[in-house]
């Protein structure tokens, strides 16, 4: 009960402290520019007499990079919003009037992160939903599997969420946000080292890419969401800014969610034992 | 063994040992860095005793359901800005698993009795300091618990709102709850409170009754005439320090209960009384006495 009581109030403060509104419109800003730059794409290959085949695949790769902007902004947006929620009231002492209330610990912070989950799922569900209804409705092309690509990229935002909260419950505020930044960051580089590596064969590149992404595989998930929604045609010509020469295996998805759970009982544990 | 808590090497609270009657109005006193909030977090719950063991209300300190039956006013209340006064006390409300029906009755009742009924719908971010400590103090009756803890209740309140703070505590008192005040302020314990502790370094170091035994040291100035020197050295019984200069008479007696016998023993010998006046040392006199006048703060 507890834990419901303070998912809503986290709920209601993402409301109240126009979070959640900022999020709205800067995804619905987003949405706007890319059916933009959708509709005038639809619009310049018509009129340069593009072959259908070609003209059908710059449309995909342009759905692919609208999914990106999304996976971005849903990073941004889950660390941004979580970074300040333990370590701020630790430090202010707002959590001392809630932690002597007869609920546990593990209720305060679990509570938290089901709010915070919920609205990550609420927004990575909108911000796909939309990207797909501006491609299907303005140029025709269909995302192959866009829901398990939605679901992994919340995995991903989950993972991110639930490492601000582990460091949240040692570090300052500030401190918290340059590791799960820097995390990602490394994540980030090592994505993109990992698929340079495979493009030109270099195996040590590869192993690069993949022990970073086993210190934190947040990236990873997106790019086996990219991989997961392209078809195999796409796949085969390799029409697309997100490289599947390297794509992280259902091993690696199956990796991101034992670390994240792993992660989430550290910061229970942590929460549980630090003073308050 | 006491309760003991260690940051690095810094020891806040060195061996605490005490004792809280359920009823009453219970005042905890100490110099800054005594150990006085740490104490007090452990005994919440909020902090780990690097050792020892707590029990507060039968149970250990750190049972999730004995605080059911405890409020908690921390020092310097801050909250979420974003929340009106009627929400926070409905969330606190829920936290302590009281119903919706019961909230509605509730919270209205403690808004107007601390003051704060015409600001119900305002959010805590426009609050001045005097009125968080307020709607913190209400948060921490909000469900009518058994044991209330008030850190520094009076901190940033005007002489209202520290009359106000008293009327609450007296009235929580007689509704039968403990309150366990930890205040700098010595003159409003004295008139709050029924029995302190003076706490130093972490350990009691002395503690005094100011309700049902209003026995304490007392200081006495009498003048005499008539009185020999065996009368005086006749006073060790009940004071060391009897001194006389002139007519002048001054001891110090460690219980008022020795005053008759004083008296009874100067008109015995002799002595031609015309003045007797007990000097009850005050808590803020006791308090510099077992501080020490000069910590350097």
């Amino acid at each position: 009960m507890g834990a419901w009581i303070m998912a809503g109030v986290t709920f209601q403060e993402a409301a109240r402290r126009k979070i959640l509104w900022t999020a709205v419109a800067a995804g619905a800003g987003f949405l706007a520019l890319f059916g933009t730059g959708m509709h005038f794409q639809v619009k310049d290959l018509a009129s340069h007499n593009v072959p259908p085949l070609i003209g059908h695949q710059v449309q995909v790769a342009m759905l692919q990079v609208g999914f990106y902007a999304v996976d971005l902004l849903a990073v941004v947006m889950t660390i941004l919003t979580s970074v300040d929620t333990l370590s701020g009231e630790i430090s202010s002492g707002t959590i001392q009037a809630i932690a002597t209330k007869p609920i546990s610990r593990w209720e305060v912070l679990m509570g938290k992160w089901l709010g915070f989950a919920g609205m990550i799922a609420i927004y990575v569900s909108a911000m796909f939903g939309g990207v797909s209804a501006i491609g299907y409705f303005i140029a025709g092309v269909r995302p192959h599997n866009v829901e398990r690509g939605a679901l992994l990229v919340f995995l991903e935002c989950l993972l991110l969420l639930t490492v601000t909260f582990a460091c949240g419950t040692r570090f300052s505020t500030l401190a918290n946000g340059v590791i799960v930044l820097g995390l990602h960051g490394l994540a980030f580089i090592g994505g993109w080292i990992e698929q340079i590596g495979a493009m030109t064969t270099s195996p040590r590149l590869v192993t690069l890419g993949i022990v970073s992404s086993l210190i934190m595989p947040s990236e990873s998930m997106w790019r086996r969401a990219a991989f997961e929604m392209q078809s195999s045609l796409t796949r085969s010509i390799q029409f697309t800014p997100f490289s599947n020469a390297s794509a992280p295996s259902p091993a690696m998805v199956g990796y991101a969610t034992l670390y994240l759970l792993i992660v989430l009982v550290v910061a229970l544990y942590n929460f549980q034992e630090r003073d308050l | 063994m006491g309760l003991r808590k260690v940051f690095g090497s810094k020891i806040a609270v060195g061996n605490l040992s005490l004792t809280v009657r359920r009823g009453e109005v219970f005042g905890f006193l100490g110099p800054n860095g005594a150990g006085k909030s740490t104490s007090i977090k452990m005994l919440l719950g909020l902090v780990k005793p690097s050792s020892g063991q707590a029990f507060v209300l039968g149970a250990p300190s750190d049972n999730v359901k004995v605080r059911r039956k405890i409020g908690f006013l921390p020092e310097d209340f801050r909250f979420y800005t974003w929340l009106t006064a009627f929400e926070l006390l409905k969330f606190h409300g829920r936290l302590c698993g009281m119903s919706a029906a019961r909230l509605r009755e509730r919270v209205p009742d403690l808004l107007e009795l601390v003051g704060l009924t015409p600001h119900r719908e305002k959010r805590l971010g426009d609050f001045s300091k005097g009125m968080l400590q307020r709607i913190g103090l209400a948060q921490a009756l909000v469900h009518e618990p058994e044991l209330v803890f008030l850190d520094e209740p009076t901190s940033g309140l005007d002489p209202m709102g520290r009359r106000l703070v008293r009327d609450i505590i007296r009235a929580e008192r007689k509704r039968g709850a403990t309150v366990f005040l930890n205040s700098h302020i010595l003159s409003e314990i004295e008139i709050t409170c029924d029995r302190v502790v003076f706490i130093k370094e972490g350990q009691v170091v002395g503690s005094r009754d100011l309700r049902a035994n209003p026995d304490g040291e007392v200081h006495v100035v009498a003048r005499v005439h008539n009185i020999s020197a065996e009368a005086i050295a006749g006073l060790s019984r009940w004071s060391a320090s009897a001194a006389l200069d002139g007519e002048l008479l001054t001891l110090t007696t460690a219980s008022t209960s020795s005053l008759p016998h004083i008296l009874r023993h100067l008109v015995e010998s002799g002595g031609d009384v015309f003045e007797f006046r007990p000097q009850t040392v005050s808590l803020e006199d006791q308090f510099l006495k077992i501080m020490g006048e000069d910590r350097g703060l």
